[in-house]
């Protein structure tokens, strides 16, 4: 008995890695704005959006995670098996559209936390971006996993910071169980943002893919379930602690919109230097992590999409159009960001908006995979499984729909 | 030449006529039938109407881009077969083995050949086309006319792989044999490039192909493979495969495979193996893995210590399988003791009576079984070492630590 529970936990530590890894790159450069924007605005009564978030990534993670396992082949992979070439290329040409922008966010999101610590963009970007492109093409695959791991740790920043600030802990805890409703255009654009930034195309594709690389079969796929779980939670609690840091400090103080991330930092400042510095930390930190995974995860999905060699196993000459891709996407989120005048928090909202015109397509062909009984078996969607995703996927449709056309209106009205 | 190629984007959608130059529908998809010929397109299914029609290869009279013409109107409703290999269907956008190039790739198109038959066209599969070109073709094709998207694609340079060198994974066991798909190429190669393509596959075609090979073939294939997946591969076989292919593997990577698996599984698998096999593997599973007894092997070559040079030749022969790897013969007393370490190459040099013994190293190097894994790396650098023996209960000789064990032991670090 005590053999197959000490089974089970070494199974557990062996698949661990590809859930919580894309959990904590969710909470990139435009998370932490959204989050904290949600925070210093209405303080804690957006805090009950969190447990519904975290059902529906969970739902969502979990297909994806259980298709890698059963069918040991990436989303890409699958998509063109099943939905051939050409719908394949247009997934594949939106979807690094979309990362691109995704990626500039980041890179954005290193540049303004380091100017907090007046560092000029122009060196913390050229640096942050040699350093990403150095880890990934030098390093081997189990190093840079493990220093990925390793970056988890320190979103623990933002628990901190969140309980530096001294926050009404009691409110708080009420407004997580209690949900209230606004019919206010701010509110509720907040809300749907939150939703939105937390439940992006590219975490998909990344997931499935590492579940595959990571080697977890259908027989371990149990642990493989509770890795993912973990991580949502996670990412969750980190969310809680964001939006709470932000309303126990700017809220508190006036509520007000804030510029961006880092603007959520400078507020920060009068409840103590190490609640400022953790913020910021927490920022540079989570930029950092995104702009490693996010070129990454693109130039694998579109590779394997299209049938060209990938992996961080080949060397540069095997596997030419993967290295390239990986190049092109640093060196163009980085330099974008460069150009003088770059509006850094407009890329932020413009790549919400593209992000959630995506998600329904890469939603819906998810179940639709899933439900297949060919690729499966045994393992599709139960029925009520499946009322369940498709509930998700509607409201993520809407939600994100409604997102979109509200950031856009917001971008053209500015 | 570009005349008699046809792509099967192009073959696809293509109109057919009957005799009077009517049209009857458009081609969906080829099929080849693999039990009679490997590369003749076989069938034309064509969809006009509510049914698919087949079209046999010899109801054909020409085909070009312009259509296809027939010269027999007596078609036959379409209906699944299993003996047929979609092209469509089973083919594009799959994944096929590239024997040649040594890779995992996946089909974009298939480039055909049109041959002259006496009065009528025939088509054959050349190539199977990956890369820029085809896949160009692939999307653009139906957008624009076909000879358009075939000026168009000219200067991106071609990518494809010969008919003859591709080899298709088919999961299902009963198929595979309709379909006459073997794996003798992948049998024929090297055990670590074939390791490499089945790392690539998903688990289920991993699992056809373990199933489908030669155990031997599997055996030198499997220990090749990283450890993680080796035991996955071996749970998704059958018990029987299983002990097969472990039977085949020598004692200590038989004894680390098994020890990766869980204790239920590996037990069964050993319950499968002869006797002498399963002794040799059982022992070896005693000990911890980063112990010299977790790394030797007890496959080793040993002689009493007044041995000649002949009584090894002798000995070498009953041990050919051996052969290939060997570089240390061991000298043992009559309590099977180590007292001696004769390399290999000495016996060349020696005339047939001399004694090993006058062959031996000085001082030979020997470790006990419980030694730890850091310094045995440790040994085999200071005293550059091929071979280590290792001595167990009572000075006993147990096993041996060859220079591979060690090289894959510093690149698992």
């Amino acid at each position: 008995m005590l053999k197959r529970f000490r089974y089970h936990i070494a199974v557990f530590f062996s698949v661990i890695g590809p859930g919580f890894i894309t959990a904590m790159v969710d909470n990139d450069a435009g998370g932490i704005y959204t989050y904290s924007q949600a925070g210093a605005k209405f303080g804690y009564l957006p805090l009950w959006t969190l447990l519904p978030i975290t059902i529906l990534l969970i739902v969502t993670q979990e297909m994806c995670a259980r298709m890698g396992a059963v069918t040991g082949k990436g989303l890409s992979d699958l998509i063109r098996e099943e939905f051939g070439l050409r719908v394949t290329f247009l997934m594949m040409a939106a979807l690094l559209l979309t990362n691109l922008t995704n990626i500039m966010a980041n890179f954005a999101g290193i540049a303004s936390s380091l100017e907090l610590f007046h560092v000029s963009r122009y060196i913390s970007v050229p640096l942050g971006a040699v350093a990403v492109w150095l880890l990934v093409v030098k390093g081997t695959y189990r190093s840079v996993e493990k220093v990925f791991l390793f970056a988890s740790a320190l979103y623990v920043s933002y628990v901190i910071a969140g309980i530096l600030v001294k926050p009404n802990w009691a409110e708080a805890a009420i407004y997580s169980v209690r949900p209230v409703m606004m019919f206010d255009t701010a509110y509720i654009t907040i809300v749907i943002g939150l939703v939105g930034t937390s439940i992006a195309p590219w975490m998909q594709f990344y997931l499935q893919a590492a579940v595959v690389e990571k080697g977890v079969t259908a027989k371990e796929y149990v642990e493989s379930r509770i890795e993912v779980i973990v991580g949502c939670i996670a990412m969750a609690v980190i969310a809680f602690f964001i939006i709470v840091a932000c309303a126990g400090s700017i809220w508190t103080v006036s509520p007000r919109d804030i510029k961006d991330a880092a603007d959520a930092a400078l507020g920060l400042r009068p409840f103590g230097d190490y609640a400022y510095l953790l913020f910021c930390a927490g920022l540079f930190n989570a930029s950092l992590f995104a702009a490693c995974i996010l070129p990454l995860s693109t130039a694998y999905t579109v590779c394997e999409g299209l049938g060209f060699e990938s992996g961080l196993n080949q060397r540069f000459r095997e596997a030419p159009v993967f290295y390239w891709l990986y190049t092109l996407l640093v060196a163009v989120g980085a330099g974008v960001v460069l150009l003088p005048q770059f509006p850094l928090v407009r890329m932020i909202l413009f790549s919400q908006v593209i992000n959630g015109v995506l998600l329904p397509f890469v939603l819906i062909f998810m179940v639709l995979l899933v439900n297949r009984k060919g690729l499966m078996g045994e393992w599709v969607n139960p029925r009520t499984y499946n009322v369940v995703a498709w509930i998700a996927v509607v409201v993520l449709v809407g939600l994100t729909l409604a997102l979109g056309a509200i950031t856009l209106r917001d971008i053209l009205a500015r | 030449m570009a005349e008699n190629l046809l792509y099967l984007t192009e073959l696809v959608g293509l109109k057919v006529y009957d005799l009077k130059r009517h049209r009857i529908g458009r081609v969906k998809d080829a099929a080849l039938v693999p039990l009679i010929d490997s590369a003749r397109v076989d069938r034309f299914l064509v969809g006009g109407g509510w049914a698919w029609l087949t079209v046999r290869h010899d109801q054909v009279r020409s085909i070009s881009l312009d259509g296809i013409y027939l010269r027999d109107e007596l078609l036959t409703p379409y209906h699944s077969d299993e003996y047929m290999l979609r092209l469509v269907r089973d083919l594009l956008d799959q994944q096929i083995i590239d024997v040649s190039g040594r890779k995992v790739v996946r089909v974009t198109d298939v480039t055909f050949e049109i041959r002259k038959d006496e009065d009528r066209d025939v088509l054959f599969v050349s190539e199977v086309d990956v890369g820029m070109r085809s896949i160009f073709r692939r999307i653009v094709q139906g957008l624009l006319p076909r000879r358009v998207v075939r000026k168009l694609q000219r200067p991106i340079p071609p990518n494809s792989i010969r008919w003859e060198f591709c080899n298709i994974v088919e999961a299902d066991p009963q198929r595979r044999l309709r379909l006459n798909i073997t794996h003798r190429m992948l049998e024929e190669m090297h055990p670590a490039d074939l390791a490499d393509i089945v790392e690539e596959l998903s688990p289920e075609d991993r699992e056809a192909i373990f199933t489908a090979i030669d155990s031997e073939v599997a055996a030198e294939a499997l220990s090749e493979v990283d450890p993680k997946m080796q035991a996955s591969i071996l749970e998704s076989l059958g018990t029987e495969k299983a002990a097969d292919i472990v039977e085949e593997m020598s004692p200590n990577q038989a004894a680390d495979v098994l020890a990766e698996l869980e204790q239920e599984t590996s037990e069964e698998i050993l319950e499968e193996m002869e006797p002498e096999e399963k002794t040799e593997v059982r022992e070896l599973l005693e000990f911890e893995e980063d112990t010299a007894g977790g790394l030797m092997n007890t496959e080793y070559v040993a002689l009493h210590e007044n041995a000649t040079v002949s009584d090894a030749l002798e000995a070498l022969k009953g041990n050919e399988e051996l052969l290939e790897t060997l570089n240390t013969l061991f000298l043992i007393d009559g309590e099977e003791r180590l007292v001696g370490v004769v390399p290999l190459a000495r016996l060349f040099i020696a005339s047939g009576p001399a004694r090993l013994k006058e062959l031996a190293t000085d001082t030979p190097i020997q470790v006990s079984v419980d030694e730890k894994q850091d310094r045995v790396t440790e040994l085999f650098d200071k005293y550059n070492l091929l071979a280590l023996p290792v001595i167990g209960e009572e000075g006993k000789l147990a096993g041996v630590i060859t220079a591979d064990d060690i090289i894959t032991v510093l690149r698992q670090k």
